[in-house]
């Protein structure tokens, strides 16, 4: 709530002046059965035509106002929507892009997705709709009561008494078919579990020749929507009929009630139908005010989300922290990291590497090769001990600066849906020759001008790719920079031997300056490396040349053993 | 449009099959909005008898018309009542048979479709499509009944009550019909417009913030943001466009409301001085009025909702009609007693008419041979596999098995010769014990357990707090890669068929479970015909022939020997990976 507010307040002006309108516009409307009641009562009995003409150009009149009140506001109210969310989506990007890598994983990357997309959406139709309905029907609902109360207000009591039975109805029926709709959309994702295991696994299906059996069961999970679609819509069926019969009970309340009042004296006849018109405005308006509210909860919900991610506090502030006079080009000096804070990740990491250097990491799955890499680009910060890069602690580097020395490819590093030269240039001010030279160097340039050149557009994800292509062109774009470090983190698994061989020399011959961090699940893309560091679980088990290692590391020498062969890797 | 037409004749056909629910659907339709549209009527006949004023006022009168005004009112909710619930009972029923038809041609449907569609659009046409047209079926053609009879009836009291007056209706419809009408031909392109623009949106940031890291790594925060502001301005002013122009709508139908009312009230008031008319009807006639001119903007609206069920249920129907695997030849035999000759004489094959994959391949496998496929990683390797379960067909040449040619075959009878393990685990939700008896879902747990054991899992599994009751849940985070690997040869294990296609790959795996692994696809490659598409040098060398795959084609073939002394890309291979 604070959160619209916070956004909305720039535009108070201009939606006071929209409301204004509205005002005017609604009240337009509730006018014209306040005239007819005064041509009834009033006039007829005067018998004169051209009042009656004169009144009924006063309605039209009034019927003009509300249409140009009414457009007009509604056309306002959706400026403020549309500024409102330009503002809070790019505050919201904003924020997300300075997240630390810590935080993402806490919000989860579909998350932070779905807050983007579907909660701003949320907020902007909130903002829209609460303009239009939401400060039409209360004006109605007011209004036709202060009306109603001038005109009678014995009658007026018997209709606000309808008004605590509908919110009632509202209530129960959403308190009941909430939980329904939510165990329906458990049995939906089941639903749609089913289907996409049958995508994803229909080789093995059709193998086995189950598919008669999978179709029992996605019965099942069928059947299991059906019953639960049932359980929630027939509490829904419930509540058109109630508050609808509730409605119209109130008119032949309103018709007895105001039989005795005519009778008694108290009021006129036209008074009644005036009445019956003015009832059904304003529990019209009750209605739209039960769709809004939904529409109101759920928004309430997303601004609620959308706040804790802009209320998520800075972290990987820049710290001052004394250099060292060192000349070691990246120093790891009893590095401990833990993502939860519970167990370590990464436990007591030492190691130098100098300008020019290249090293091999290698280990299991989950042992923290790629948690090293993110702690050396100070996506993390070290629980203890310190990272330096040119003898400066990484926590004292502007962080642009530190990031700028590197050019990194991930593991399952993302190509973006624009032209393979924008892939490889990502927004750096690059000239087209480095480019292209990059794009050689990583044993792209043949296929690059197969596809179509640098121009040519790639899918999202660079689905039009295969594995090995995608891959070198995101070494091109690690290499386009001239980085000072260059970062591979399981980047070549895709590649032949051959071109993964023709890389390594490339980039030994080529960039002989770039201090080179290769992390791999394969002997063979590491052996080369002038210093290999081998991790389990966290710790180092060995860390020297590949000969070293084969007479020193147990686990170095099973991995050898198990990819190149008995007695092959010597 | 006849397109159109065929898919709505489609969706009546599914509707047909509960005429019976329908036909008592309309007709409570019917019932609830008479009984609805007599409230009018009956409370114009009390106010006339209000109407004398003071001391005079009929009370009898009046309570006997307000009784029977509550009357019908509860009347008409409750069939209002019943009706919603009969058109939930049979759309539901309809979208049930929808997604079962679906998934029933889904299932049959061969591989190749989920090789070209993205189960993204699957899934949004089983749940979201149908959806759709659950929604508008069963609330659009009720309503369309509705607003009919409403239109009819309604307009049947006001000719009765004053015909003359009716003419005003000859003013607002057209009014309202043409203004509506404009309205919607400028916002429709504009809705499209803001749908595809919002679409591009979510688009962007799905694929920025996946990819953060990558941007932060490149320091493109601020590139990044400049681009989402670009897109988001589109986007929100695309919305606002949209809106500038339905802002009209509401408003208008409004004024159509109050024209009418000022006009009826004016010539109602002189009829009324002319003794034509009574207080009572110019207030039935007002209420009429009203609900007169509802229906009319509402099956405007109906017809746009209707318009994009019918969208809905066009790609519903074209999965519907996709072709199926074509069905076994009518002399089909059954394959049994396989001893586990594979033969393929001059194969030739490629996904797309223009480029063939294999050409004039052939190849002699003996029972218990073991042919070792190996290649740079990429298209080309499964596409052997792919031809040996019959999931693609060969444009020309002839596959057998024991010597008969596999299109004279049943396809579960040679599928189920093979044992198939593939390097990306495919395992489902439910219990470890039902993964493993997939392939036979009769067999005993002793026989899983026994299967489990030859696989090397026995322990793991027992280890496990629910042990073979254990349910692998979507993330399969409770197991490790390696551990699912295992699973899936325990699978083939319980299988024991005579054919086994292994796909040796398990990077990503830890070194112990990768000894475990390899110990237990050794001990299911024993005496059976073996197709492994190989990444392991003792494989390649035990191998009886090595199949070399390039670019998708095979350039080479021979033992390992052979291929060594031939100095070709196969030597090439071997001196990138293991010198």
């Amino acid at each position: 709530m604070h959160l619209i507010v916070r956004y909305v307040r720039p535009y108070f002006k201009r939606m006071g002046l929209g409301l204004t309108i509205k005002l005017l516009g609604t009240v337009m409307d509730l006018l014209l059965p306040y005239i007819l009641a005064h041509i009834i009562d009033d006039i007829t009995p005067l018998q004169d035509m051209g009042l009656v003409v004169r009144w009924g150009l006063v309605m039209l009149a009034c019927s003009f106002l509300a249409i140009a009140g009414n457009v007009i506001a509604n056309r306002m109210a959706a400026w403020v929507a549309r500024e409102t969310t330009r503002r809070l989506r790019h505050d919201l990007f904003r924020k997300i892009s300075y997240l630390s890598n810590r935080q993402i994983d806490g919000f989860t990357v579909p998350s932070l997705i779905s807050r983007m997309t579907t909660d701003t959406y949320n907020i902007h139709r909130m903002v829209g709709m609460m303009q239009r309905i939401g400060i039409r029907a209360p004006i109605l609902v007011v209004g036709g009561v202060a009306v109603t109360i001038t005109l009678d207000p014995v009658l007026a009591l018997v209709l606000t008494c309808m008004l605590p039975v509908i919110l009632c109805i509202v209530y129960l029926v959403s308190r009941r078919s909430i939980p329904l709709f939510d165990g329906l959309q458990r049995s939906v994702d089941k639903m749609v579990r089913v289907v996409r295991e049958n995508a994803s696994g229909v080789r093995v299906i059709k193998a086995l020749s189950r598919s008669e059996g999978e179709k029992e069961r996605f019965e099942g999970v069928n059947r299991q929507v059906m019953r639960d679609e049932n359980r929630a819509n027939m509490v829904m069926a419930f509540s058109k009929p109630a508050m609808n019969l509730t409605l119209n009970l109130g008119l032949v309340l309103v018709v007895l009630v105001g039989a005795h009042r005519v009778n008694s004296g108290l009021c006129g006849p036209g008074v009644i139908t005036a009445f019956l018109t003015y009832f059904t405005i304003i529990l019209n308006a009750m209605m739209s005010v039960t769709r809004v509210l939904t529409m109101w909860s759920k928004a309430l919900a997303s601004a609620e989300r959308i706040e804790t991610v802009l209320a998520a506090p800075d972290e990987l502030t820049v710290q001052t922290l004394p250099a060292r006079d060192e000349t070691a080009h990246i120093v790891f000096e009893n590095v401990n990291f833990s993502y939860n804070h519970k167990e370590n990740n990464l436990e007591g990491i030492n190691f130098t590497l100098n300008r020019g250097e290249s090293l091999g990491i290698i280990g299991p799955t989950g042992s923290g090769k790629s948690t090293l890499a993110g702690l050396l680009m100070r996506f993390y910060d070290v629980d203890s001990g310190s990272i330096r890069v040119n003898g400066r602690d990484v926590r004292s580097w502007d962080l642009k600066a530190l990031r700028d020395c590197f050019g990194v490819v991930f593991q399952n590093d993302i190509l973006f849906k624009k032209s393979i030269g924008e892939n490889i240039r990502i927004g750096r001010n690059l000239s087209m020759e480095r480019l292209e030279q990059a794009a050689k160097d990583a044993q792209a340039a043949f296929f690059v001008e197969e596809t179509g050149g640098m121009d040519a557009s790639l899918e999202a994800r660079g689905a039009n790719l295969s594995g090995g292509q995608k891959q070198r062109l995101l070494i091109a774009r690690a290499l386009a920079g001239r980085p000072e470090v260059l970062i591979l983190d399981d980047s070549s698994s895709a590649l032949d031997y051959q071109t993964d061989a023709r890389l390594r020399r490339t980039i030994h011959s080529e960039y002989g300056d770039t201090t080179t961090v290769i992390i791999a699940q394969r002997v063979s893309s590491v052996k080369n490396c002038g210093r290999i560091l081998v991790l389990e679980e966290g710790k180092m088990l060995g860390f020297g040349t590949h000969r070293e290692l084969m007479e020193s590391c147990r686990l170095y020498r099973e991995i050898s053993r198990l990819q190149m062969g008995e007695g092959e890797a010597v | 449009m006849n397109k159109k037409r065929g898919t709505l004749l489609r969706l009546c056909k599914y509707l047909m099959r509960y005429k019976w629910g329908l036909l008592l659907a309309v007709l409570l339709t019917v019932g609830s909005n008479l009984f609805a549209l007599v409230g009018p009527e009956l409370s114009g006949r009390a106010i006339d008898a209000i109407q004398p004023g003071k001391g005079l006022v009929q009370m009898e009168v009046v309570r006997y018309f307000a009784g029977r005004m509550a009357l019908f009112y509860v009347a008409s909710s409750v069939m209002d009542y019943l009706l919603n619930v009969l058109m939930i009972a049979i759309s539901r029923r309809i979208t049930y048979q929808m997604r079962k038809d679906i998934f029933t041609r889904l299932a049959d449907m061969p591989v190749g479709y989920f090789d070209t569609h993205a189960t993204g659009d699957i899934i949004s046409r089983i749940s979201y499509d149908t959806d759709t047209i659950n929604a508008s079926l069963s609330s659009d053609l009720v309503q369309i009944f509705a607003s009919v009879i409403t239109i009819v009836v309604s307009l049947y009291k006001m000719l009765t009550i004053q015909a003359s007056l009716v003419l005003v209706f000859l003013v607002t419809v057209p009014l309202s019909i043409l203004i509506t009408r404009r309205i919607t031909q400028k916002t429709h392109p504009l809705f499209r417009l803001r749908s595809r623009k919002l679409g591009e949106l979510n688009g962007f940031v799905e694929e920025m913030i996946s990819g953060q890291k990558t941007l932060k790594a490149y320091n493109q925060e601020e590139n990044t943001l400049d681009e989402l502001d670009d897109i988001n301005g589109q986007a929100v002013e695309a919305y606002y466009q949209s809106e500038y122009q339905t802002a009209a709508m509401g408003p208008s139908v409004n004024f159509i409301h109050n024209l009418s009312l000022t006009l009826i009230s004016v010539f109602g008031t002189m009829l009324y001085m002319g003794g034509k008319m009574t207080v009572g009807d110019i207030s039935s006639f007002v209420l009429y009025s009203r609900k007169f001119s509802g229906p009319i903007r509402e099956i405007a609206d109906i017809f746009n909702e209707l318009q994009s069920s019918v969208a809905a249920a066009e790609r519903v129907f074209r999965i519907i009609d996709e072709p199926v695997e074509p069905a076994d030849r009518a002399d089909a035999r059954v394959l049994a007693g396989v001893q586990g000759r594979v033969q393929l004489e001059h194969v030739s094959f490629g996904y797309t008419p223009e480029r063939t994959v294999l050409k004039d391949f052939s190849l002699e496998a003996r029972p218990g041979q073991l042919i070792a496929i190996v290649g740079p990683t990429g298209a080309g390797k499964t596409t052997l596999i792919n031809l040996l379960m019959r999931f693609y067909d060969p444009q020309s040449g002839v596959i057998r098995v024991d010597g008969q040619e596999i299109p004279g075959l049943t396809r579960s009878s040679l599928r189920l010769a093979w044992s198939m393990v593939l390097q990306d685990t495919w395992l489902f939700y439910g219990t470890i014990a039902e993964n493993i008896a997939y392939g036979r879902p009769g067999a005993t747990r002793e026989e899983i357990e026994a299967a489990a054991r030859a696989a090397h899992i026995h322990n793991f599994i027992t280890r496990l707090p629910q042990g073979y009751d254990t349910i692998l849940t979507d993330d399969a985070a409770n197991i490790s890669k390696g551990q699912k690997q295992l699973l899936t040869i325990a699978r083939a294990m319980l299988m024991d068929s005579p054919m086994l296609i292994l796909d040796e790959a398990t990077s990503n795996v830890d070194t112990r479970t990768e000894m475990v692994v390899q110990q237990a696809m050794r001990e299911l490659m024993q005496g059976k015909t073996c197709f492994v598409v190989a990444h392991r040098l003792s494989t390649v060398r035990s191998a009886d022939r090595i199949l070399v795959v390039r670019e998708g084609n095979v350039v080479e073939s021979g033992t390992h020997p052979e291929l060594m002394a031939r100095k070709g890309f196969y030597w090439e291979l071997y001196q990138a990976q293991f010198v």
